[in-house]
């Protein structure tokens, strides 16, 4: 393992430590428990949750009058008959890439500094994909008729139609969502017992109790628990690849120029690491600052996510470059002019904005001072998730609003709805990051404490 | 009333006057508060009047209309049904479940075009033309399309109206009675009848009648539209009022002379349809006709034409007196606004032809222009031959226009005034104050189909029969006669003018049935029984008479510029809405305009060079005066225009119209217009005012970006190539992942002409009412939801002065390998076994990916709840809906299903009959209203089958056929016939777009 090889951190002051000074299991507990159990709250706390409370109050209104008055509300029409719901839904569905990707894939890859991330980008991932599910509903004409897509025997003889990219999609996002809700539950079974024991409290003994599962650590519990968990990893790790591919063949799947490319799984699957760590980074840096977990979550794991991110952010302002080229390659001149579209026509600023956000940005986090700046991180991570969805939303739109008959061409334009919508859903998903950091713990607490029991064993055993 | 009620009234008047000050309602006068007022009362005191009066239909009264109907139907529409009784025996011949037609006669500017009207129990439901008719020979217009929704019209006026309150008609009688009374008493002054132009025989018989019976009746003729424009004109060319009956079926080389032929006039569906097959080319051997056009703005006709020039309206004299002298071998004047080489070659043109040339004069075009045109058919032998001439059909023995009443009465000469089914508060020219020479008439009569400007203006108001509900006679451009028979009995009570002329005679008790009857009395039962069976009375045509010769003004070369320059003016009534009559219909506010494809409201047209030197830009606005006269409207740049010539049209802008046409933004080209020049005017002010109007359009893009949209070449080229539609085509890919579909029965298919396309919309209109479907609104429509299955995209292509105007009728193409098929989630978009592409509304969640994967955006989704098919607020219009259509909900996909409830009836048909379908035997509703018969319909397993004969010829290919759609509807390349002499300008090279 990369840091046995190199075991004291502080030695290398060019590679900041996963963990910062000398932490074992109980003080660990102590502290992450403690972020759970303790009884009053900051007043920031509360002032920032009744923020994101009014904002998940716009969401229900703006779904109430979506499903009452009908999708001609949000900024759809034909030709462009997507819109802001499916461009919305692939933004979501890629910020949920991060927490499979770290929590599974680094999981078997033993990186360990996941450890004091994971937790909460798993939680991440399941209120992404809780928003990104909600979205191809609200999209719907008849929304209520949903569950028309699932292989239910029914006595109207209605079955879905295999060929659809939709059905596969539906069946991703669900296999997504129960895998992840499944990877998450068994991550925290440990530290539910902590929160369990350490609850002063008979609701919240209660409460954990029930949710632990009878969890008493014994080395039995331990070995169960490490097989299972690494094969629901294993389980987990294609679908990193997979969701997104499948949402991307969505497109692919169809004729439209700009949308029929076979370069979209691997572009989307890129451009979905892309804005989930963006995303972590996002939030990352104001909990750990608010909750004092620098010396967990440290500069190293940024300087980490960083990393990944320039990885797929250079794959990502590829498959721009590659789109481009083959429009013009191809000599399709449906391609081309929609491409020219893209870059000159109406939505011509948003293609702009996304390429200084995703690609032009990105290109500072080459600079080690870069990646090592919370400041200047967060900006970075900030723009590139505008940018991703700036990137979602061109894609679908710019298409079909320059599509094969000229005489068809139009362009879109955005109500409140879309706003209402997207923006309500984003403080809903805060929120309930919030109310998730409230009720369970934020950061692993037995893998932390793992981690810092391998540091010291380490350490001990070199002086 | 009396006093004291009087002055409750005024004290309730003030009172809601405050009311209406508090709530911020607003009000236009004491008058209408004291309306709403008397309405308040007659609530209290009348109930059931009240009802009748109220804004919409209750179910209730729907279903006594509806039983009101039934009885009516089963009594052979004999309108005399006194009792509402359910069936106790089932009448012969009414199969419920199964529509009935009946021959009828629409009105257009009063002209009869011949039509036959499906009728589901007593309902109304669909407008077809009259195949025996010669305006019809089977084809409707859009207008025609929409007579269906305009009777079904929830806020037509429902019950006579005395100073604005409701009253029975027996109190309008009674009012008559007395104006006869005093009149035989001696006491009176005149009494003035206004009327429009009419080719109703017994309206005429009725007018002259009057006119004999009372002495001191003077007749006026008001003519918004300019329907006696040509007969003026030809009268005043050759002295004696005649109309040119041309037969384009008989001429090779047509012009144009400012005449849109094809949009315009009471002839047009017989025009263009024997224009149209003049041009059916389909092997490289057929013969094909060629038309120019001269023409002062863009028209359908000129759309249509192989060469089209552009000029001035008050230049198009000039060309044709040029062309005369040309034709006459003689040299043209200098300075004319087309090039003299253009004129050369026309005029060799034309003398080639002979006698098989023919020459049109606008309408609307100075009598100059028809003394031109007179002496060109005359020189050329087409007199007799290519055109005959007829005495107007019109023609009425008036004592003068809306001018002299107005002139006359205020001056005091009438105690009365008659104003029948016409507008004039609002169509009148500006110069003309109506209002208050109405005012200065102690009493104003005024019928009508709704309680529009001009019946705020009356003391009584009488609600009009819709001409569904009439009986009339009309006579078509040629002179045929034919009955007006009405489908139901008046909805709301309404009168035809014959009973109110009548009444006005003193005959207070025949029906109009019995009045019509009197006309033709000539006829014995037998033979009136048949003509009502047709729709036409035989042997009722005018009978050509030789035109004297023309007397030839001289008119000089260009004509001088106007004192002061400025802008010259063309007026031009709106293609759908006419005059504002049809206004209130929401189908026609939301049909796209031919060529500039707007939607509710109307724009001021000029030239792309104009509104660059004006600095203007599509949507900005403009203030345009003239004569002293203002108004503002919105630009929009039209190729084809020429320069410095505003096009505005009328029609728009109305105030009292109806809830539906108050949703439109238009402007009132009216309050620009002046008796003398109430088709063209010079030296009008342009002045940009900055600001930005609502211009709502269904087109966005004009042109082909290069691709292979609407192929079109040369007559030339095809005789050369006969494959030069495939022109550098590549071989479609033909490889599938799934197993080809059999057809073991029908393999239903369609070809579209884009030749003989001209673009009209009727066929647009047609599939609205054949499929009920939903009208958006002006808002909904900017936001590109608007919901017609079928479109007309028009093209351009070429130099923005002189462009090649293309237009494609885009249906659904029922692709064989449809996109849209596989990419839907649950099935609702299928393949059937006669190889439609079906959508299943039950099944649609609406997912949309079939709209966003079909490369022809032929699918049409409803974003909102568009129609409400709920009984208690669908209004009287529920009953108009065709029964054998499903309704859509909100939230569902639709499209065009080549009107797969007609082929379900003819197979039906077939099945019970026990043999095949036969060829013709489906007839889709485009098609079917289609003038130029462009679209052809058929079974493409039947080798004998007109569609599979069209998919025969060279010029069918398939529309974006590279993307393995394999479309069972395909085109027919678009064929011109320039002159070879004439150099092409970019036009036509023979390739195509």
């Amino acid at each position: 393992m990369a840091e046995t090889a190199r075991p004291d951190g502080e030695r290398e002051p060019a590679r900041p430590p996963v963990m910062v000074g000398r932490h074992d299991l109980p003080e660990i507990s102590e502290r992450i428990g403690a972020i759970v159990l303790r009884g009053a709250l900051p007043r920031g706390f509360w002032l920032a949750f009744f923020g994101l409370f009014v904002l998940v109050l716009v969401f229900l209104y703006s779904i109430t009058y979506l499903v009452s008055v009908g999708v001609g509300a949000y900024g759809i029409n034909i030709p462009v008959a997507w819109g802001t719901m499916i461009s919305s839904f692939v933004w979501w569905i890629g910020i949920g890439h991060a927490g499979t990707l770290i929590s599974a894939v680094l999981l078997l890859l033993r990186q360990p500094w996941r450890a004091s991330i994971n937790r909460f980008a798993e939680a991440m991932t399941l209120f992404a994909v809780a928003m990104a599910g909600l979205y191809p509903i609200l999209h719907l004409g008849r929304p209520w008729y949903f569950y028309w897509l699932l292989p239910l025997p029914n006595t109207h003889m209605h079955w879905p139609q295999w060929r659809s990219p939709l059905v596969w999609d539906f069946a991703a996002i669900a296999t997504y969502g129960v895998v992840s809700l499944l990877f998450w539950y068994m991550g925290l079974l440990p530290d539910l017992a902590v929160l369990r024991d350490r609850a002063r409290s008979r609701g919240r003994q209660l409460l954990y109790g029930i949710l632990a599962l009878g969890w008493r650590g014994s080395a039995f519990h331990w070995a169960r628990f490490e097989s299972s968990y690494y094969m629901l990893a294993a389980l987990a790790a294609p679908l990193v690849v997979s969701v997104h591919s499948i949402v991307s063949i969505d497109f692919a799947y169809a004729m439209v120029p700009g949308y029929h490319s076979t370069i979209f799984p691997p572009y989307f699957v890129a451009g979905a690491l892309y804005s989930g760590f963006a995303m972590v980074v996002t939030i990352a840096i104001p909990l750990r600052r608010a909750f004092s977990v620098e010396d967990l979550i440290t500069v190293r794991h940024m300087d980490n996510a960083a990393k990944i991110m320039i990885a797929a952010g250079m794959i990502v302002t590829y498959g721009y470059v590659s789109e481009a080229f083959f429009a013009w390659y191809s000599g399709e001149s449906y391609e081309r002019r929609m491409m020219w579209s893209r870059v000159v026509g109406p939505y011509a600023w948003m293609f702009w904005a996304m390429i200084v956000c995703n690609a032009v940005v990105l290109q500072a986090l080459w600079w080690r001072r870069v990646r090592r700046s919370m400041p200047a991180l967060f900006v970075i991570a900030l723009a590139i998730n505008v940018g991703m969805w700036l990137e979602r939303y061109v894609i679908v739109v710019s298409g079909p609003s320059r599509g094969y008959l000229p005489a068809a061409w139009n362009d879109q334009s955005l109500t409140w709805l879309d706003f209402g919508i997207f923006f309500g859903s984003l403080g809903t998903f805060l929120a309930l990051v919030f109310l998730f950091v409230r009720v369970l713990p934020a950061i692993t607490i037995f893998e932390v404490g793992e981690l810092a029991h391998e540091r010291r064993q380490a350490q001990e055993g070199t002086r | 009333m009396s006093a004291t009620a009087d002055r409750s009234a005024r004290r309730a008047a003030l009172a809601a006057l405050g009311q209406a000050g508090r709530d911020g309602r607003p009000w236009r006068s004491l008058d209408e508060l004291d309306a709403d007022t008397a309405a308040r009362a007659v609530e209290t005191a009348f109930p059931a009047l009240a009802d009748r009066a109220g804004a919409t239909l209750d179910r209730r009264t729907l279903l006594k209309l509806m039983g009101a109907s039934l009885a009516m139907a089963g009594l052979t529409a004999c309108g005399e049904a006194e009792q509402i009784v359910p069936y106790v025996r089932q009448p012969e011949n009414v199969v419920p479940g199964r529509p009935r037609f009946f021959a009828t006669t629409l009105p257009s500017d009063g002209y009869g075009i011949g039509a036959l009207v499906e009728s589901h129990e007593g309902r109304p439901t669909k407008v077809e033309g009259n195949p025996d008719h010669p305006a019809s020979r089977g084809a409707t217009d859009a207008v025609m399309q929409a007579a269906v929704l305009a009777l079904f019209d929830p806020e037509r006026s429902r019950t006579p109206l005395h100073q604005g309150r409701p009253a029975g008609y027996a109190a309008f009688l009674a009012a008559v009675a007395d104006l006869r009374r005093q009149r035989a008493a001696g006491t009176r002054r005149g009494l003035a009848l206004i009327v429009e132009p009419t080719t109703s025989p017994t309206a005429k018989a009725q007018i002259a009648g009057l006119r004999q019976a009372l002495p001191g009746l003077r007749v006026f003729v008001h003519d918004p539209l300019g329907t006696s424009a040509p007969g003026a004109a030809l009268e005043a060319a050759s002295g004696r009022a005649l109309v040119p009956v041309p037969r384009l079926e008989r001429a090779s080389t047509l012009l144009s002379l400012d005449d849109d032929v094809l949009g315009e006039g009471p002839g047009r569906l017989a025009h263009a349809r024997a224009f149209a097959a003049g041009r059916r080319v389909r092997r490289p051997g057929d013969a094909m006709n060629r038309l120019y056009a001269v023409e002062s703005t863009p028209t359908i006709t000129g759309a249509a034409a192989d060469h089209r020039k552009a000029v001035p309206p008050d230049g198009v004299a000039a060309v044709a007196r040029g062309l005369l002298a040309l034709v006459d071998g003689g040299a043209a004047p200098d300075g004319l606004p087309v090039a003299p080489d253009w004129l050369a070659v026309l005029a060799d043109d034309l003398r080639q032809a002979g006698d098989r040339a023919l020459a049109m004069a606008g309408p609307h075009q100075t009598p100059a222009v028809h003394a031109a045109a007179l002496a060109l058919n005359a020189r050329l032998g087409a007199t007799g031959r290519t055109v005959a001439y007829i005495a107007p059909p019109d023609a009425l023995e008036a004592d003068g226009e809306l001018a002299d009443f107005c002139a006359a009465a205020e001056a005091g000469a009438f105690d009365a005034a008659f104003v029948l089914d016409t507008n004039p508060v609002h169509t009148a020219p500006a110069d003309l104050d109506v209002p208050a020479a109405l005012a200065a008439v102690d009493l104003v009569v005024h019928s009508g189909l709704h309680v529009d400007e001009t019946a705020r203006h009356a003391d009584w108001h009488v609600p009009a029969a819709h001409p569904l509900e009439s009986w009339s006679d009309l006579r078509a451009y040629d002179g045929t006669a034919s009955p007006v028979q009405p489908l139901i009995r008046p909805l709301f009570d309404g009168r035809t003018q014959h009973e109110i002329l009548a009444a006005l005679a003193g005959d207070f008790e025949s029906g109009p049935r019995a009045l019509v009857r009197a006309t033709w009395a000539d006829r014995d039962e037998p033979a009136w029984q048949a003509a009502l069976k047709a729709g036409v009375l035989p042997d009722t045509a005018a009978a050509a008479v030789a035109p004297p010769a023309a007397r030839l003004p001289d008119v000089g070369g260009r004509p001088a510029p106007a004192a002061g320059g400025g802008l010259t003016l063309r007026f031009r009534a709106d293609p759908f809405l006419r005059d504002g009559r049809n206004a209130n219909s929401a189908w026609l506010q939301e049909l796209p305009q031919p060529l500039t494809k707007l939607v509710w409201g109307n724009a001021a047209l000029l030239s792309p060079a104009t509104a660059a030197r004006l600095g203007v830009d599509n949507g900005q606005m403009i203030a345009i005066a003239e004569g002293g006269r203002r108004i503002e409207a919105p630009v929009w740049t039209t190729p084809g225009q020429p320069d410095e010539t505003v096009t505005l049209t009328l029609g728009h802008g109305r105030s009292h119209a109806g809830a539906v046409a108050a949703l439109a933004a238009g402007y009132d080209a009216f309050r620009l217009r002046r008796t003398a020049a109430p088709w063209m005017a010079r030296g009008a002010e342009v002045t940009p005012l900055g600001q930005t109007g609502r211009l709502i359009t269904t087109q966005h893009h004009q042109a082909m970006e290069d691709r292979d949209v609407v192929r079109h070449a040369t007559l030339a080229a095809f005789r050369d190539d006969p494959e030069v539609m495939h022109a550098g085509e590549p071989p479609p890919p033909d490889e599938s992942l799934y197993p080809e579909w059999e057809y073991p029965h029908q393999a239903w298919g369609m070809a579209i002409d884009q030749t003989a396309c001209i673009g009209c919309m009727a066929c647009v209109a047609a599939c609205q009412s054949e499929n009920t479907i939903a009208t958006v609104g002006p808002q909904e429509s900017a936001r590109g939801h608007e919901m017609h299955w079928l479109r007309i995209d028009r093209y351009y292509a070429g130099e923005p002065d002189d462009p090649l105007t293309l237009f494609q009728p885009v249906p659904c193409m029922h692709c064989e390998k449809a996109p849209c098929e596989p990419v839907c989630p649950v099935n609702a978009t299928v393949h059937t076994h006669d190889g439609l592409n079906a959508q299943v509304y039950n099944r649609c969640i609406g997912t949309r990916y079939c709209s966003q994967n079909c490369p022809y955006k032929v699918r049409r989704f409803n974003f909102l709840d568009y129609q409400p098919f709920d009984p208690g607020e669908a209004g009287p219009q529920q009953a108009m809906r065709n029964p054998d259509v499903s309704v859509r909900s909100r939230g569902v996909m639709e499209k065009c299903t080549y009107c797969v409830q007609r082929i379900s009836a003819a197979r039906i048909d077939a099945k019970i009959d026990e043999r095949e379908i036969a060829d013709g035997a489906v007839v889709t509703a485009c098609q079917q209203a289609c003038p130029t018969q462009a679209i052809t319909f058929g079974d493409l397993n039947d080798p004998q089958a007109a569609v599979v004969a069209e998919k025969d010829s060279p010029l069918d290919y398939a529309l974006l056929a590279h993307l393995n759609t394999r479309p069972r509807t395909t085109y027919l390349g678009r064929l011109r016939n320039p002159n070879p002499r004439l150099a092409e300008t970019g036009e036509g090279d023979g390739g195509h777009g």
